[in-house]
């Protein structure tokens, strides 16, 4: 960890200088320096390297009428859809009818997290990154808002804070300006919870439309899932290699 | 025949005139600017479909504009049309000032404008958005040499033309830049394709050169100098080309989109049933803004007719700004196609045309980067040597113009 | 410069609080959980460079567990409002803003960070407002522990 001090011109590790203080000896490091504790552990810290978070959808058993996962992503996140063209909507239900045959279906559409993203390819700043667990993300303090990866994703993905916001959710901060979008819960993930708030509402209807977990781990039941079942991406023409498949559509 | 003379523009009442009124209208764009970074995006008319809007018409007008303007210089020196030459330092000046209005409108629209310098840092090389920054920053370093090398004495011929090849060779990058903001924007039915970057650059000679030819005709008018009708006429009559060749490249575009069975329901709606768009196209772009500038332009009488070249250059600049919100709106607000073969609907306007309409705070920053630039390049020529006093017939070698 | 200003303010400060405290210097209240190990010299100089140094290592790599987190700022230097809720940075009052305001240094954190503790977080004891020679006092002493 290293941290820059300007009055000696060089980076030095900041525990170093902790061990070296005179004035702050009678304090134990050994967890860090978090001063108070709110309940709930960090588990295992930091990303999970070689993973690949994804969800898969099964539009064959998700009700037109359900919207369970809108509104759990919805207060997860703090955000509000009044239905003005200018909020912010990170999942969406989308009806399907198909032209064909008449045929109709219902389904949840959110960021795709793209192993090729769009998003983070047309990104002036390098605001959208991918994290390494496949996760795409927009990183707040650098973005611009200049909403060239919204002109870029091909699922709407994203959506713009046209206002002020205020008392967001702390785990989930968003502002006016920036530029926003699901980010797989990237908190829960990274706490161990081992699901995203949209999951585990589909599944708490007993719809069991969704399903998350790590692609790239044999063992996962997604990965069973997909090896086993069949299932899509959305405009595979795209070739962007999605993180979120569907089935049944 | 007189040596051309350069001349700093008198202090005059109508001038500063000008500039008051341009200076109002930038102080009225900023305005806006603080209006919409105090209550969010949400008081102007973009919205979560349609992202960009007016703002963003008038900025890439007035950035494919710039390099546009530049061409009549490199006509001069690149092309060796040496009666463009007089005018050179004029085109160079409006260059920079066009590409700087340009990009204030840009920056001024981002959601942090704030952070824009901080930004720097963070740089993504594969972004087309991060080359163009580097584009157009150098490019106002190119002209601002290639100006040097006109405009210093005892210069080195080589050295000008060397300068005036670099210009022309960036201008060319520059203007594929900016086409291919869209042309990679590889999901959108509209944008995705490679016509993109060679029509940006017709488009920048044509809107270029009427940009020029307003500010001659303004500039020369209010100080009472010549604007030598034979010029003018050359001009106008290569404007008259322009117009043409970007006719031919948007005919080419929807073409070739027709022949895409993918792309036929795009076509069907932008030029049958996309309601202002429709109407903006055939009306707004190809009537105004192509089919009676040629007319006039291509005039018999063109030569003794001033008004007919005012009212074509006019004409080209609003059928341009038609045919950029036709591109920029109208491409996003067909339809996003995610699901081919299904008919779509949700609460986030899947399946539906896109509404935006702007609001006056869009419009009066889009027309504050205008007056920006018309006032950078009136103080420029306030205080510099940039425009000709003495550019009548009889100092325009009719030998050189020639083609 | 900031540095060596807020350095000057706190020594003066230190020693000559008493006397200082009601008229020029910003009334800073009193934070809930333990004083700061590396002391509060240490993080009012440093608090920029580590809160935008850990919000890399959350942002890109994950890592959570860090000593500059915001939500764990706000929580612990939470301060109780007139509606017996913690303030948040609308107010004068805000912890952050106490220093802030008084060094006219624009905080941009609390655009996209909340700037006190979730409802459902609020810790049962709130220091209340700050501001009287007595808190201040109080607060010197902690820290000059
Ligand atoms: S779905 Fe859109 S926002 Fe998500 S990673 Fe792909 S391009 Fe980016
Ligand atoms: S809006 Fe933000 S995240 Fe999106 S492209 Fe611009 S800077 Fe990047």
């Amino acid at each position: 960890m290293i941290i820059p001090t300007k009055e000696k011109g060089a980076d030095i590790s900041r525990r170093d200088l902790l061990k070296s203080g005179g004035a702050m000896a009678t304090v134990t490091l050994a967890s860090g320096v978090t001063l108070m504790s709110f309940g709930g552990k960090a588990a295992a810290d930091g990303l999970k390297p070689g993973a690949r978070w994804g969800l898969l959808i099964d539009a064959g058993k998700c009700p037109e009428d359900c919207s369970a996962c809108v509104s759990a992503c919805s207060k997860e996140h703090g955000w509000e859809d009044n239905g003005l063209d200018t909020d912010p909507q990170w999942i969406r239900k989308v009806t399907l009818r198909e032209k064909e045959t008449g045929r109709e279906n219902s389904l949840p559409v959110m960021c795709q997290h793209c192993d090729e993203p769009p998003c983070v390819d047309v990104c002036p700043t390098g605001a959208s990154f991918k994290r390494e667990d496949g996760i795409v993300l927009v990183n707040r303090h650098t973005c611009i808002g200049c909403r060239y990866c919204m002109m870029a994703c091909p699922f709407k993905a994203r959506s713009f804070v046209h206002e002020p916001v205020t008392d967001q959710r702390t785990d989930s901060p968003r502002g006016n300006g920036t530029v926003e979008g699901c980010n797989m819960c990237v908190h829960k993930i990274d706490r161990g919870d081992g699901t995203t708030a949209c999951v585990e509402a589909c599944q708490a209807t007993g719809n069991n439309a969704m399903m998350f977990g790590d692609l790239n781990d044999p063992e996962s039941d997604i990965a069973i899932a997909v090896s086993t079942y069949a299932s899509v991406e959305l405009r595979a023409d795209l070739g962007l290699n999605l993180g979120v498949r569907y089935q049944n559509i | 025949m007189e040596r051309i003379t350069y001349r700093e523009l008198r202090s005059t009442p109508k001038v500063w005139g000008v500039m008051a009124l341009c200076a109002a209208f930038v102080g009225a764009a900023g305005l806006s600017v603080l209006y919409i970074e105090h209550h969010g995006h949400i008081v102007t008319g973009m919205n979560n479909q349609v992202v960009w809007g007016l703002p963003h018409v008038f900025a890439i007008f007035l950035i494919v504009a710039a390099s546009g303007a530049l061409n009549v210089s490199s006509i001069g020196s690149v092309f060796g049309k040496m009666a463009y030459k007089p005018v050179a330092r004029l085109a160079n000046v409006l260059a920079v000032a066009l590409l700087m209005g340009g990009l204030a409108v840009l920056v001024l629209d981002l959601g942090r404008p704030d952070r824009l310098v901080m930004a720097m840092y963070t740089y993504n090389f594969t972004s087309i958005f991060a080359w163009n920054i580097l584009l157009y920053t150098g490019f106002m370093g190119v002209v601002a040499v290639y100006l040097y090398t006109l405009m210093a004495r005892g210069v080195d011929p080589r050295a000008l033309k060397a300068a005036s090849l670099l210009a022309f060779v960036w201008r060319l990058a520059l203007t594929t830049g900016t086409g291919s903001i869209f042309g990679w924007l590889v999901a959108r039915t509209a944008y995705d394709s490679a016509i993109m970057a060679p029509m940006f650059i017709a488009m920048s000679f044509s809107f270029g050169m009427a940009m020029f030819m307003l500010v001659m005709i303004l500039t020369t008018s209010i100080t009472r100098r010549v604007y030598s009708p034979e010029l003018r006429t050359r001009q106008a009559r290569l404007l008259g080309v322009f117009v043409a060749a970007v006719m031919y490249f948007v005919i080419v575009h929807h073409l070739s989109n027709i022949y895409l069975a993918k792309k036929g329901a795009y076509e069907s709606w932008i030029l049958l049933n996309g309601g202002v768009y429709t109407k903006l196209f055939w009306i707004g772009q190809v009537l105004l803004g192509g089919i009676i500038p040629m007319f006039l332009l291509f005039h018999p009488k063109i030569d003794t007719r001033k008004s007919y070249v005012l009212l074509a250059a006019l004409l080209v600049v609003l059928g341009g700004l038609a045919q950029l919100y036709v591109i920029v709106v109208g491409g996003q607000a067909f339809p996003l196609e995610i699901f081919p073969g299904f008919e779509v609907s949700s609460s986030f306007s899947d399946g539906v045309v896109n509404a935006y309409t702007p609001t006056l705070l869009e419009l009066s920053l889009g027309l504050g980067g205008i007056a920006l630039a018309l006032m950078i390049a009136g103080l420029a020529m306030k205080f510099l040597r940039i425009v000709p006093e003495n550019l009548s017939d009889d100092n325009v070698d009719p030998s050189l113009l020639a083609d | 410069m900031k540095t060596l200003l807020v350095s000057v303010l706190m020594m003066a400060a230190l020693m000559g609080a008493p006397v200082l405290a009601e008229g020029l210097l910003p009334n800073i209240p009193a934070a809930l959980g333990e004083p700061h190990p590396e002391g509060n010299e240490f993080w009012r100089v440093n608090h920029p460079a580590i809160l935008s140094h850990d919000r890399d290592l959350t942002v890109l790599d994950g890592i959570r567990d860090i000593d500059g987190s915001i939500k764990t700022c706000v929580a612990c230097h939470a301060v109780e409002g007139p509606d017996a809720a913690p303030l948040t940075v609308a107010s004068p009052e805000h912890a952050c803003r106490t220093c802030h305001d008084y060094t006219a240094v624009k905080i941009d954190c609390f655009q996209c960070h909340n700037s006190r503790p979730e409802a459902g977080d609020w810790p049962a004891v709130l220091p209340s407002l700050g501001g009287t020679p007595e808190s201040l006092h109080a607060y010197l002493e902690r820290i000059s522990q």
